[in-house]
């Protein structure tokens, strides 16, 4: 089991790396990812954000959804519906609990609503038949990676500042060429893991 | 297929009542109560929301305010008349002094007489372009070069440009929002405590002969201050003497070394210290403890402060076991009679 949750990890941190092998998330990948500093931040709102809907997703496959039948057309829709009142119930609890980790968080905590990679990894879990502990790490694991993304991300688009960049390529253009030669070297990782 | 529809209208209609019901039972249990003290504050506040005291804006002040985080004379826009608004809400009582004010100095007096330009400069007539340009038209690469950025800037018109070249600042005005010294591209303008009255005005790090050969009134890094200060509190760094906020105590010795005047202060305002004949005892620990020698008694008689050759430091105070002596400020005006006060005016 902990050998199974330790692959599930590492699966979504570097082999299936959501942003970078999955091509989820891109938006907020090169939205927010010209500062570490708010990198770290949107990774970490995020992380927690994926761990919850994890949770989230299970139970509401397994105890709606698969009963009922409304797997096949409704698995989206209410995925969509509860992450977001997540996503709300989460800020509130933090505001309260929190202000300082709500401060830290800002903006970033309502822009997860719109993440599909919250979206991919609760569709992944019904797809893998994971139980709940195992979720729980595909969300972790996920928000990890996608934290990973972000900060190498960040961290390259700030040393790049001080490069001289092509007039043609400034801006997105060199972005998404390094977003591809990111996901070419996690490339690299490919067969560390048995899939699924 | 009747069924399905069934179904899924239930389930999905439960599914948002829930979580509807849910975030509308938790928005009210877990709503966040807002301090009435805070809103007051923020009243109180300027509202210029300028940042100068760290927070994010004055809501973020007044929060920190309430919470105990910040001084209630944390914002140095307002000064002692808003630390005494924010006081009252808090219902403490006023520790805020218009002394803890932070102020703007301009730390260089190489105006056009005494720093001599190196070239001439045609374009846009702004510090910031000027300053790009071979670093500045003046000789010395540190000196102010004149053409009031910080003048623009300044949202309380506390800075006005001198003849001479070099902006003046109003200490009366100035709110220490430290825009000016954001501004300004040779960085010549500091935030100092409002209670230290002696700057070194200078910040040129070039050997002492270099800064000499550029600015009649530039630090040589001579080291006299140095030596003469019986704190600790000047010291030379980098070339370019350097005052320790916290430890100098005004005493103004080093203004009177310094060769090259680099180092100013408002003389009238030092202060003396005066002995209090019923107090004093006659133990001789304020006359050994005198940097100066000011102080002179005999055992068991009442001492007496030469007013001519007391630097009002405050050492005696700090030896005397008796409270027998006090500091007076010789003048409370600033005057204009000699050049530290009329710069610093």
């Amino acid at each position: 089991m902990a050998k199974e949750l330790f692959f599930i990890i590492i699966g979504a941190v570097f082999v299936n790396n959501f942003v970078l092998s999955r091509f989820l998330g891109q938006c907020p990948f090169l939205g927010v990812s010209s500062k570490t500093e708010t990198a770290v931040g949107m990774g970490m709102a995020t992380t927690f954000v994926l761990t919850m809907t994890a949770v989230a997703a299970y139970f509401l496959q397994n105890y709606v959804l698969a009963p009922y039948g409304l797997e096949p057309f409704l698995q989206i829709v209410s995925f969509i519906l509860v992450i977001a009142s997540l996503v709300q119930l989460v800020e509130m609890v933090v505001l309260k609990i929190s202000p300082a980790l709500y401060n830290a968080f800002g903006i970033f905590l309502p822009l997860i609503t719109t993440n599909c990679i919250v979206m991919g990894a609760a569709l992944l879990i019904p797809m893998y038949k994971y139980n709940l502990i195992k979720s729980i790490a595909l969300g972790l694991g996920a928000g990890l990676g996608f934290t990973l993304a972000l900060v190498l991300m960040s961290g390259i688009r700030e040393e790049m500042e001080f490069h001289d960049v092509p007039e043609a390529l400034k801006g997105p253009a060199i972005v998404f060429i390094t977003a591809g030669l990111l996901s070419m070297i996690f490339l690299g990782f490919t067969g560390l893991v048995p899939l699924g | 297929m009747a069924n399905i529809i069934l179904t899924s209208l239930l389930s999905m209609g439960g599914l948002g009542l829930v979580l509807g019901g849910g975030l509308a039972i938790a928005s009210k249990k877990l709503a966040v109560e807002t301090d009435p003290r805070a809103d007051a504050i923020v009243e109180a506040l300027p509202g210029a929301n300028c940042g100068a005291c760290g927070y994010p804006g004055c809501s973020g002040l007044s929060k920190a305010i309430v919470e105990g985080k910040a001084p209630i004379n944390a914002c140095p826009v307002g000064g002692a008349k808003v630390a005494a608004k924010i006081a009252e809400i808090m219902g403490v009582s006023d520790t805020g002094s218009a002394d803890d004010k932070k102020i703007a100095r301009v730390l260089c007096q190489g105006d056009k007489s005494k720093a001599k330009n190196k070239s001439e400069y045609h374009g846009v007539m702004t510090c910031k372009a000027a300053s790009m340009v071979n670093g500045g038209p003046k000789g010395c690469a540190f000196a102010c070069i004149g053409f009031g950025d910080c003048v623009k800037v300044c949202p309380v018109n506390a800075i006005t440009m001198g003849e001479n070249g070099l902006p003046i600042i109003d200490e009366e005005k100035c709110t220490g929002c430290n825009l000016c010294v954001k501004t300004c591209p040779k960085m010549v303008i500091a935030l100092t405590p409002g209670k230290n009255e002696v700057h070194v005005r200078c910040r040129a790090t070039m050997k002492g002969k270099d800064t000499r050969a550029v600015c009649s009134i530039g630090c040589i890094a001579c080291k006299q201050c140095e030596k003469v200060c019986p704190f600790d509190a000047i010291h030379v760094k980098d070339n370019v003497a350097v005052i320790d906020y916290d430890k100098c105590r005004n005493c103004m010795l080093c203004v009177e070394k310094c060769p090259t005047k680099s180092i100013t202060a408002a003389f009238p305002t030092r202060k003396k210290a005066v002995i209090i004949e019923e107090k004093c005892i006659g133990c001789t620990l304020c006359a050994k403890s005198c940097p100066v020698n000011a102080i002179t008694g005999e055992v068991k008689k009442v001492h007496v402060v030469n007013q001519e050759l007391c630097i009002g430091c405050g050492i005696c105070i700090e030896k005397c076991r008796k409270d027998a002596i006090k500091m007076v400020r010789e003048t409370q005006e600033k005057c204009d009679s000699c050049e530290a006060c009329a710069a610093s005016k």
